[in-house]
Order: C-alpha cells, then structure tokens, then sequence
C-alpha cells in the first residue's frame, strides 16, 4: 500500500472542474460533474463504459465532437470551456496532453515516429528542425524505448504495441504538459505490457511533477496507480477520495458492486468428478495441426500456395462437466485451436470431440459433421458481432433446432427457445415480447446470454468460450460466469475456455494449457500451472496478474 | 446493472426491426419523405395516364346510348358523321355532334395523346402555350403536356426496370463473389473488368444497326452492363460479413451455405444497395433520356424527354419545349436526389445507434 502524497489543502487545484454537463444532441450524457486536480496529482476516473469517463475527459478539451458542454473546467483562473478556440489550441498539447486507447490510429502511419514527435515540438516550441530531431530522440529514449536513434526512424507498425504506446507518451510529454489525460492507455496491450507502461506513467509523473488524470475501467490498475479516484456510473459521479479510503470503506452502493466484482471460484472442483474419468471425454485432441494458405510473392505465388501453421502438434484432453482453460498471448493460435475443435477449419492430427473424429475436412457439411455439430457450440467475444441485428431473438436462438430438429413444429419450438432464454436468465416477464425483440435492444451482458442460449439449444456436450466476458464490464462480467458455472453443474457440459485474463482462468478451469507460437508450452492442473508457472511467458502472465492483486 | 435490474430501461412498446428504425429516420427526414409521396404521386398518376390525357373521350352519351371510345373504336358514321375511318373526336364537327342536344361527352383533363396531331391548331407548329394546348405543340403538332407525361411514365418505368435488373445482377455477382471468396473472386473480378471495358456506346450503336430499335433490347442491353458498379460494394459487405461472429456461429450450427447466404449475411449487405437506389434509377433515367437525344435509344413516335431536349435543341425560338422538358427532367432528378440523401441518412450506422 503506498503512501498517501501530500494533501496541501492550501495549494491552488491546478484544474477545477464543476458542474460539467454533456449533451449529444437531446441526450445529456455527463449529467453535473464536479472535480479538482492537484498540481502533481494522480487521479483515476473509474467506469464502466457508458458511464461518460471518457466524454468527460473529452470535453475538457472540447474535443467531444459536436457536443454541447456547460459548466466550468478551470485551468489556473481560466475557463477552457470558454477560452476562444486560439488560445485553447495553446493549452491542448502545452498545458494539457493527451494519451488515447489505441496507439496504432492514434499515430500518423505515414510519418516516422520521430517526425510526429519533432513535429509536436516544431509546432509548439519553435524548435529548429535538427535540434527538434535530436530531442525527439532523448524524449523517445527517456521513454524507455531501446535503441531510440533507431526507433525514432521506424515507422508505427514497425514497433509493437508496447513501444507504440510509449511512443504516444513521449509525444504527449513533448511540452512538458502540467496536466496528462490518459484515456485507457493500457487497455489495448497484452496484460504483460499493462504493468511496465503503468511504472512508466508513474516514472514521468514523478521527475517532471505534472498531474494526471487516469481514465479506466480496471480497479487494479487504479490500486496501483492512483492518488485519488472518482467514481462514474450513468454520468454521475456517485463518489471520490482516496485510493485507501474509496477501496477500503466505500460508501456508495455503486462503488462497492465494482469493488466487489472479482470472479469467484464457485466450480464443482477436478476431485469431486472424478468418478467421470472413465467416461469417454467430452473432447481429445493429439498432435493436433492446422494450417492457413497463404500466398507466395512472385511468380512462384500463381502457381503453389504457401501454408503458415497456426497449430503444431497440440493434444489435450476436456473430461465431462470439466473447464479446460487456454492462455496465450495474441497471435499465439487459441482461436484458430477453437475452430479446429468446431469443425470450421480443416486440422491434421487426432481430434476428436464426444467420442467422435471430424471428417476431414472439417468444414465441410457432410452427414456426418452436420450430426457431429450438435455436440459442440461456441460462445464468441464480442458481444455486438456475434448476433445478427436483422434477426429476431426467437430467429437467433432458435436456428440450431431449426437445422438440427426440423420436424419440431414451430409452437413448440418457440415454446423450446422461451425455456432456453429462461434458463440463461432472460424471462419474458422481465421482458416483454422477448421472442419478438431484435439484439439491440440487449446490453453486452444479455446478449451475451442470447449466444450462450444459441449454443445451448441443441444440447452439446462440450462449448468453446472464446474470451466469453473480455468485452463485458466487470460487474457483468461476474454474472456471466457464474451463470456459466451453474450452466456447467447443471447440465455436465463442458467448457473450453480461451481466455488471457488469470483471474477468469482461476475462476473457471480444471485444467490450463499455455500457448506459445502454436506450441503448447505448459499444461496441468490450474493450481499446479498458476501457482508453479514454469515457462517464461507464463510466469510473466501470472506474475502481472499477482502484482495487481496483491497491490489490492 | 444485474440483468433484471435493466428492464425499466425497456419500454414495452412493440420491438421495431432495423429496418423500421430506418424507415422512422426516413420519415423524420421531412425533404425526404415529402419528395417521396410527391415522386410516388406522380407515378401513380402517369401510370394513369391515358385517364388524364387522351385524344379520345372517357365516355359518350349519343342519342340514349353509351359509347366507350377508349375501349372500343367507332366509326365516325356512328356519331352521324361521313366516312367509315374512326372518329377523330377533337374534329370540331365531330365534337359539335357529341355535346349538343341531350347528347354529352367526358373529354379527359388535356384532350390530347401522345401522339395525337394537332390539325387544327391556330398557329403554325411549334405552337406556344394555348388554351388549346397548354403548354405548347411540338415540331409536328403533338401537344407537349400530353408528351411529357407519357415521357415521364416511360422513363420512370425504364429507370425502376433497369434499376431492378441491375440490383439484381449486382447482388447476386456480389454474393457469389464476397461469399466464396478465393478463386471464384478473382475469375468473376476478372470477367467484371474486360466486361467493364467494353465500349458501351459503340455496342448500342452497333445493336440498334443489327437489330430493330426496342425499349426491350435497349433494357437488356443497358442491364447488361448497368450492375458492375453495385456488384463491388455487395462482394466488400459479403467479405466483411462473412467473418463476423454471428455467421461463425450458424457455421457451428451447420446451417447450410444457402441459408447462411439468404437469412445471415444478405440481409446485413443490403444498406449499400438500397442507399443506391434512387441515385441509380436517376441514372437510369438520365442514361435513357441522353440515348434518346442522340436517337440511340427508344423507337421513334415513342414519348420520351431526350427526344423532346433534341427538338428543343433544333427549335431553340420555341423555349416552351426545352424549358418545360428540363423542368420535368429536373423536378424528377431532384426529388430522387432528396430521396437518396435522406435514405443515406437513415441508413447511417453511426445514426443508427442513437
């Protein structure tokens, strides 16, 4: 637990922002917010999305599009929210920077990394054209980046993710602003990359005494960070103060429902089933590849086509009413293994899902896939895209037995879809006309619950959750996985969950592999993998996660 | 925020369907919707035509008895008059016959057809706007009113047919494009491109040589090469679709590709094409009226508004032609644009979500 900075209650707040009030055209998103930043002061906005964080933020600047802003954000004695757009080209950038999500459309991709940062300070301190190359290069290096000659020659998406963040930073710090806004500036990076770019903030923050004003939605990153925290829900601010006072008493009921949304463990756990383990597994997998064509340059590529192998070799084995949890970074074949294991990729090697193997290729329609389907069904990330907008609910959840049971007359299939959509918690008390209704009318957690109803109409013996609740807010995100796991109890299905959040994984899984490029460089019981990592990469996982629980 | 909790934020009004919510924008769009039941009007009415400008009477009472002359043709000796040809019912005598005494015709609105010749104009053709013609003849004595709404019908009728043609060949070249992706892409992206190519102009010229000049052939020859346009950004929506989650999960399901196609992904393609729409049939209707100028397009003695522009042309002293001419070609180029913009607006995802 850190040390609580030094309130001087007699320091001028270096902004002062009150009774600021957003509208999008008839709709007021930001309803009276009120808050102070210290000079010096790390203070964290905390929100799920939709809760007006970023908007407000936004609106400091004037940069929420065409928004209509009242109240006052005073910076040293001036309104920003009235200064002439001149004077507050001025601030933005020199008093206040800026540091977005997405470090990838937030830089230029046409312009080296040093030009934009040599450009920021061309602008804005009238440097000469080699002396703002040169510090671009020392602002790039204090960032952390190795090799910053180099680096500041190379183009964005010649840098990963980490160091295109970093980028943004040196960017932002350019003119030694008083005041950073960070908008989720870890959100969009691999969990191990969340912590260093944190320190670096904190780093910055300390040598050069400037405030900044954290926007996020992830708790632990606020433990660890923040000074102060001020908490939205609907474009209120329902509570701020201390990191230490908010997170240890807080007061609003709010507050408390995030604080206290961490997944919990509620599985029936590996030695109460194991009376299973002789059954045949709800699916196993042996020297399982899958590869992609890819296309050969040159003449050569008209004539043959490449293969990249997303898979090599993997085996694995999922038990009845057992969670297999998959980790690994991006890009390292999790999902291209889930659609093997759903028959939608053509695979090499021993795959075989409720005691049956795919007919080769998998993605083929034939008899006996068509009847193999029925076993398996997933459940996609994103919420938004996984559900038809132009189809009813009754459509959505209803076509797997519309393939699968053709017969089935249409009032007692409906009949069939309403106690599905019971089941995962949608009833048509609480909704009228539920079957009737189209996606988006749902929030991100009910629709989640319409693809978990889709997948489970036809009764399957095994489900692959592909990062089922990475796209959900927290307080949602515990609801979906306890509903999962009484999903599981409750029908002895079983799951395979590809996620990269550790916490999810100790929630939910029996058994963990890690992948690595393909491979699966790590495998076992969850305890055993989590609480024993052996592979770097997994250690580097579980110690990223550890940090933030125990900064908590 | 747990789930239950949500439902106060839902009203129990019917749920609308995106296409709904679309036509809701659509509506609230007051340039558009009007331009629309004024551009519906106008069709409906010229499809009527022959109710509203007629050289021929829509009934006759003569001496007790009925006549229908635009059913059926009667002689002029009928109506008392000398020759056994069919009665010219604008012949001042044979009009003078018909409404005196107990007898009464119903002429229609502008008592003039397309092609009805005026023999007894006062003036010499082309003759200015008249009581008798109100908005003029034409160089053969056709009065203008009667051309332009028969034009107007032919055009619009030719631009919904061409219009429909191409979105149908254009869905489904970019359906089965988007769709199967691959080789199959890149043969018909192949074939698109020498097709495109093809020097449009010299083909109808060449077509309307060999064979006899019909507004049939000139819609198969201008579907022909009408869909090339719409077919790219159906295949750009099909690739995109394809790979959403939602089309990953029927696959799962084993739905077939057929149905994958029709109920999942076509109906998530079809903003770009219908936002298309009206722009297209003003095309259409543009292309048409511009082969007609050049006398590439329909039949001669046909009704249409390039070969009323032409005559303007040649008549340039006779400024009723091409003035009320382009003032329909405008009027009807306009309103489809104001329909476009607002069903653009509509169709707008990122006002879709508000």
């Amino acid at each position: 637990m850190r040390a609580t900075p030094p309130m001087n209650p007699q320091t001028q707040p270096l902004l002062q922002v009150q009774d600021l009030r957003v509208r999008f055209g008839a709709k007021e998103v930001v309803h009276g917010v009120s808050f102070d930043v210290h000079p010096g002061e790390k203070l964290a906005l905390v929100g799920e999305s939709g809760s007006g964080k970023s908007v407000t933020a936004l609106a400091l600047l004037r940069l929420a599009g065409d928004a209509r802003i009242e109240g006052r954000a005073l910076m040293q004695g001036r309104d920003l929210l009235q200064l002439p757009e001149r004077e507050l080209r001025a601030v933005r950038g020199e008093a206040i920077a800026m540091v977005f999500q997405e470090p990838m459309t937030a830089l230029n991709p046409l312009m080296t990394v040093g030009q934009q940062v040599a450009e920021v300070l061309m602008l804005k301190q009238g440097l000469s054209k080699s002396q703002s190359a040169q510090s671009a290069i020392e602002l790039i290096a204090n960032t952390g980046i190795p090799e910053p000659a180099r680096r500041a020659a190379c183009y964005p998406h010649q840098l990963s993710g980490g160091q295109r963040q970093r980028a943004m930073i040196a960017m932002a710090l350019a003119c030694r602003p008083r005041l950073l806004l960070a908008d989720e500036p870890t959100t969009a990076l691999d969990v191990t990359l969340r912590g260093q770019i944190l320190e670096l903030l904190s780093d910055l923050q300390r040598q050069t005494g400037m405030a900044v004003l954290l926007i996020t939605h992830d708790l632990n990153l606020v433990r660890r960070f923040a000074d102060r925290v001020a908490v939205m829900e609907h474009g209120h601010l329902v509570e701020q103060g201390g990191v230490a006072q908010v997170f240890g008493a807080p007061k609003h009921d709010y507050t408390r429902r995030l604080i206290g949304s961490a997944p919990r463990r509620d599985v029936i756990e590996a030695e109460d089933v194991a009376g299973a383990e002789g059954a045949a597994p709800a699916a196993q997998a042996g020297g399982l590849s899958v590869a992609y064509p890819v296309a050969v340059p040159g003449l050569r590529g008209w004539l043959a086509k490449g293969e990249f192998v997303a898979v090599k070799g993997v085996g694995f084995r999922i038990q009845r009413a057992r969670t297999l949890g998959v980790v690994g970074e991006s890009g390292s074949g999790k999902s291209t293994l889930a659609q093997a294991l759903l028959g939608l990729l053509p695979a090499r090697g021993e795959l075989q899902v409720a005691g049956q193997a795919w007919q080769q290729p998998a993605h083929r329609n034939s008899a006996h896939n068509q009847a193999l389907r029925r076993q398996v069904q997933v459940v996609f990330q994103d919420p938004f895209s996984s559900l038809s907008p132009r189809m009813t609910v009754e459509d959505i959840v209803g076509e797997g037995l519309r393939v699968h049971a053709p017969q089935l007359p249409a009032p007692e299939r409906r009949a069939r879809v309403a106690a599905m959509l019971a089941e995962v918690g949608l009833a048509e008390a609480q909704f009228p006309g539920l079957l009737a209704r189209y996606p988006h009318e749902f929030s991100g957690g009910q629709r989640q619950r319409l693809a978990i109803a889709r997948a489970l109409i036809v009764q399957p013996q095994l489900l692959v959750l592909d990062e089922p609740t990475s796209a959900l807010d927290v307080t949602i995100q515990q609801q979906v996985l306890s509903l999962l796991a009484r999903l599981q109890k409750e029908r002895g299905l079983s799951y395979l969950l590809i996620t990269h959040d550790v916490a999810v994984v100790r929630a939910m899984a029996h058994e963990v592999i890690v992948m690595k490029d393909g491979e699966v460089v790590e495998s076992g019981g969850v305890h055993q993998v989590l609480d024993a990592p052996r592979h770097p990469y997994t250690q580097r996982l579980v110690a990223a996660a550890a940090m933030q629980d125990s900064a908590g | 925020m747990d789930a239950p909790l949500r439902t106060a934020a839902h009203p129990t009004a019917p749920s609308l369907s995106p296409t709904r919510r679309a036509w809701r924008r659509f509506r609230a769009n007051r340039l558009g919707f009007w331009s629309l039941v004024v551009f519906c009007t106008l069709v409906v009415l010229s499809l009527g035509a022959e109710l509203i400008s007629n050289d021929r009477p829509l009934l006759v009472r003569y001496q007790g008895q009925f006549y229908l002359p635009m059913l059926h043709d009667y002689p002029e000796t009928t109506f008392g008059g000398d020759f056994q040809t069919p009665a010219d019912y604008l012949d001042p005598y044979v009009r003078q016959r018909i409404t005196e005494g107990g007898n009464w015709a119903v002429y229609t609105i502008n008592p003039y057809g397309p092609k009805t010749l005026n023999y007894f104009a006062k003036a010499p053709n082309p003759s200015g706007p008249s009581r008798a013609n109100w908005l003029g003849t034409d160089d053969r004595g056709r009065d203008l009113l009667a051309q332009l709404i028969y034009g107007f019908r032919v055009s619009v009728l030719f631009g919904l047919a061409l219009t429909a043609a191409g979105v149908l060949l254009g869905v489904l070249a970019g359906a089965v494009q988007g769709f199967f992706g691959g080789k199959t892409d890149l043969a018909l992206q192949r074939f698109i491109e020498i097709w495109g190519s093809m020097p449009e102009l010299y083909l109808l010229i060449i077509f309307s040589a060999v064979f006899a000049p019909s507004i049939a052939l000139l819609l198969v020859l201008l579907s022909l090469f009408g869909w090339m346009g719409l077919s790219d950004y159906v295949r750009a929506e099909f690739l995109r679709n394809r790979q959403l989650d939602y089309v990953k999960a029927a696959r799962a399901l084993g739905v077939p590709d057929r149905q994958i196609i029709w109920r999942h992904i076509l109906p998530n393609s079809m903003t770009p094409v219908v936002t298309f729409l009206p722009f297209r049939m003003g095309a259409a209707i543009l292309a048409l009226t511009s082969l007609d100028f050049l006398g590439l397009g329909v039949p001669p003695g046909t009704p249409s508004l390039g070969e009323l522009l032409s005559q303007g042309k040649n008549n340039i002293d006779a400024w009723w032609i091409s003035i009320f001419t382009f003032g329909v070609l405008v009027t009807t180029l306009l309103l489809l644009t104001f329909m476009g913009d607002a069903l653009r607006d509509a169709l707008d995802p990122r006002k879709a979500e508000q």
